[in-house]
């Protein structure tokens, strides 16, 4: 069952290309902290990419911090390796950590489906918007909806996002 | 969406004229298909072009390889790929990454590059038609 609004966040640690273990309490101090279910093959994921990238620079002096995660089988998607992840990363410069769910526990136990999804908590770590970054993923200029910069807006403002659940739109998870 | 194909009624090809085949492949898991598919159909009622579009669910990876299925959506115009530079080697079920005009990364073919590849095809078949063809 997928985590659920107002529902506390689930902690983990895994690792990350930057070559250490990351968890959300590393980020104690962020006033908002999005877990992003994450690949590097998915088109939609790519298509969102430079725009994720984008928010995560334009908030990350208000206390916002980005954290993405890969739980793709890569076994079957080879663009999915860890050491994939790593080229990717750096390629576009991510400005976040990218963490490797090698068992695919933690997406399972977010109830995690897609590529991408995001999980978007507040202070306290209690669950405040869920699910694509915006309305449209194939052209920036034409979105109308900007979910995941207006739930985070409103988080910062401690108020509840208007739109706190949008389904999440993109490739599956690959599971094992 | 069901597999399967459909004509337009409006416009039955002429007797030994040429009908385009379009080969529709999809995967259920991408949602992108369904908008596709909207857009081929536009494309071909815009530009008036008669044509044989055989839609395929690829549902397995064993269909996906004999396919050659490169990800949802793929087009292929009287066989050939609308964007074959980005068709993989091996065929397996994904979803499938589209390079738009400008370089940006669409799970989603555009209409423009779908018209491109339509009229692409139609331009030989146009004129072997006009060289009178084989009418008995």
């Amino acid at each position: 069952m997928t985590l659920a609004t107002n529902q506390q966040f689930i902690s983990f640690a895994l690792p990350g290309v930057a070559g250490t273990t990351s968890s959300p309490e590393d980020f104690g101090e962020a006033k908002a902290l999005a877990v992003i279910f994450w690949c590097n093959h998915c088109p939609y994921v790519r298509a969102w990419e430079d725009r994720v990238i984008a928010l995560q620079h334009e908030f990350a002096g208000r206390g916002v911090r980005f954290v993405l995660i890969n739980s793709n089988d890569p076994a079957k998607y080879p663009e999915d390796s860890f050491e994939q992840m790593q080229v990717r990363a750096r390629l576009k410069d991510y400005p976040f950590p990218y963490l490797f769910d090698e068992n695919q526990e933690v997406a399972r136990r977010y109830g995690a489906t897609r590529t991408p999804e995001i999980f978007l908590f507040d202070a306290a770590r209690t669950l405040r918007y869920h699910g694509a970054p915006d309305d449209n993923s194939e052209d920036p200029q034409a979105v109308r909806q900007h979910y995941l910069r207006d739930a985070v807006e409103a988080v910062l403002a401690d108020q509840a996002p208007a739109v706190a659940e949008t389904p999440p739109r993109g490739c599956s998870i690959k599971w094992r | 969406m069901a597999g399967g194909s459909f004509r337009d009624r409006h416009r039955e090809p002429v007797y030994n004229r040429y009908v385009m085949r379009i080969d529709f492949l999809y995967w259920e898991d991408c949602p992108s298909h369904d908008e596709a598919l909207r857009r081929l159909r536009a494309v071909l009622t815009e530009d008036e072009i008669a044509a044989e579009v055989q839609v395929t669910h690829v549902d397995t990876e064993e269909l996906a390889r004999a396919l050659r299925f490169p990800g949802s959506p793929t087009i292929r115009v009287d066989g050939r790929d609308i964007q074959p530079e980005t068709v993989a080697a091996d065929g397996r079920l994904t979803c499938r990454l589209y390079l738009l005009d400008d370089g940006r990364p669409s799970p989603l073919p555009s209409a423009e590059m779908i018209r491109r590849a339509v009229r692409a095809a139609q331009a030989p078949a146009a004129a072997t038609n006009s060289l009178g063809g084989t009418q008995p």
